[in-house]
């Protein structure tokens, strides 16, 4: 999947950030981490989708240089499914 | 040479400019009321006002390229206030009246040009949208209806009705949209406001902030520190970096917006032509030149730099609105950067540090409010913080309390 390719070909998906419990976090809470950002000159890592195969990845990027330092599959970070609705059981309980 | 002319040019009362140049280089005070941090059309603009209208002039203007170098110099030069929300219409209307007015103010030519912006809808959905635009806006105070293809034939005889088998079925006309000479709007303010006593310091650049218990008490520059009464950040495209050096996050991603300019061909098109369907504006300038832009870059950078794909995408869309442009060479490209924020509204007023303004978020709608402005932020700042109505709505705070101003009307091409 890695190698070079024309960037028409892949959509931006912002940058990999934790998600707060939408059920337990402050509005704050929400509102930093639905709108504020570091925006900074530094390396980030961000979604980006491969259009063409419909393959989401990590990559590693600089935010001035626009030089994408490594690229590699989600499941190197996330280990473990995310499970909505177990939070949603125990609202409704 | 005409004789009459020789003669005039040698008389005593040949009206030459005679302060044509910013006053020479001083060093810096330790301490000003007021530190305006960033000296582009909006940096000078509140220093004007605040002099004029306040009598604060104990005022530095902190830059730290050179007078109007930044985005001031990088946009489209576009002016129009035809946009959707009713805080939008009334803030950017204002502006359009200041605009107008500027060179007699100043004495100085800002090339000033009123010649109208249409916006071409390509699909049902645009129309309606248009519809409610026009509305809206005829009621705050804008100058805006929608009009036919046969009016649009009229208006622009050379577009293409049918671009990318997009039928033009009707358009937004803004009869107050204009140009003006982006360079000339900074050196009006900056003049009016040096000749006032407010000092321009070019090649300074701010390298802190010095917050303490939650004031802000100085700024650190690369020519030594300065305590301040307060004090003002209007540093667009890089707002979050000196945000962040005041100790806060802003809701703002920093994207490069790109431009360019064609040879400079016969007069043909009055108007500015834009199509949010084809992303993509197109305007001749006063020269001749063409001059087209479109969205922001698709992801976030600190980069003015040049890409293909933009180029294509964009020329592409421009030739499909007039195909015989497919023979004018491109001249040049530029690029600015724009910090967006998720509404597409600027954020103005207070920021979490006490007597630390914000005037930041201008994304790709800038220069058509800088003498709006630069008027609302001197108020805010000689009231010591009391925020003038017409910049409410634009609080930081709202994104905190989910009461966003959503303006789809930001740009000519859509996001």
């Amino acid at each position: 999947m890695n190698g070079p390719r024309n960037i028409s070909e892949f959509v931006h998906g912002g940058e990999v950030r934790d998600m707060p419990d939408p059920n337990r976090c402050s509005d704050r809470e929400w509102a930093e981490y639905v709108f504020y950002y570091d925006n900074a000159i530094t390396v980030i890592r961000e979604w980006w989708l491969h259009v063409a195969s419909g393959y989401w990845f990590i990559a590693e990027r600089h935010t001035a240089t626009d030089e994408i330092i490594r690229t590699y599959d989600p499941s190197e970070i996330y280990k473990e499914r995310v499970d909505f609705s177990k939070d949603a059981e125990e609202k409704t309980a | 040479m005409p004789f009459a002319l020789l003669k005039y040019g040698l008389k005593k009362d040949y009206p030459f400019e005679k302060d044509a140049d910013l006053p020479p280089p001083t060093e810096l005070k330790s301490h000003y009321d007021v530190v305006i941090i960033g000296g582009g059309g909006h940096g000078v603009a509140t220093a004007y006002y605040l002099a004029k209208y306040h009598g604060i002039t104990n005022v530095a203007i902190l830059e730290k390229g050179y007078l109007g170098g930044g985005n001031t110099a990088r946009n489209t030069a576009v002016i129009r206030s035809n946009y959707l929300t009713p805080e939008g219409v009334k803030f950017y209307a204002a502006s359009v009246k200041l605009f107008e007015g500027l060179s007699n103010e100043f004495d100085f030519n800002i090339m000033y040009s009123k010649r109208g912006q249409l916006t071409l809808a390509h699909t049902d959905a645009a129309v309606r949208g248009f519809r409610q635009r026009a509305e809206i806006n005829k009621h705050f105070g804008g100058n805006t209806e929608l009009i036919d293809p046969q009016q649009i034939r009229e208006l622009v005889p050379t577009l293409n009705m049918n671009p990318s088998h997009l039928p033009v079925l009707a358009g937004l006309w803004h009869m107050d949209g204009a140009t003006a000479r982006h360079d000339a709007v900074a050196w009006g303010y900056a003049k009016g406001a040096t000749q006032r006593g407010v000092e321009l310091h070019q090649l300074t650049e701010v390298t802190d902030v010095i917050v303490d218990n939650g004031r802000v008490t100085a700024i650190k520059t690369n020519r030594g520190t300065v305590g301040c009464g307060c004090a003002i950040q209007a540093v667009a495209g890089h707002s979050s970096l000196l945000a962040a050096k005041a100790g806060f996050r802003l809701p703002i991603l920093s994207y490069p917006l790109q431009a360019m300019v064609t040879q400079p061909v016969k007069p043909f098109l009055d108007p500015l032509v834009s199509s949010p369907s084809l992303h993509c504006y197109v305007q001749q300038t006063s020269r001749g030149e063409l001059v087209f832009g479109g969205g922001s870059d698709p992801y976030p950078l600190y980069n003015t730099r040049s890409t293909m794909d933009l180029k294509e995408s964009l020329l592409a869309n421009a030739v499909e609105l007039f195909p015989f442009m497919a023979n004018i060479r491109l001249m040049r490209q530029w690029t600015g950067l724009t910090d967006m924020t998720s509404d597409y509204s600027p954020i103005m007023g207070l920021s979490p540090v006490e007597n630390y303004y914000l005037d930041a978020g201008w994304g790709t709608w800038g220069f058509k409010s800088t003498p709006i402005c630069g008027k609302t932020m001197a108020e805010l700042v000689a009231s010591g913080g009391k925020v003038p109505a017409l910049i409410k709505p634009f609080a930081l705070d709202r994104f905190n309390t989910f009461r966003q101003v959503n303006e789809m009307g930001a740009t000519a091409a859509s996001h």
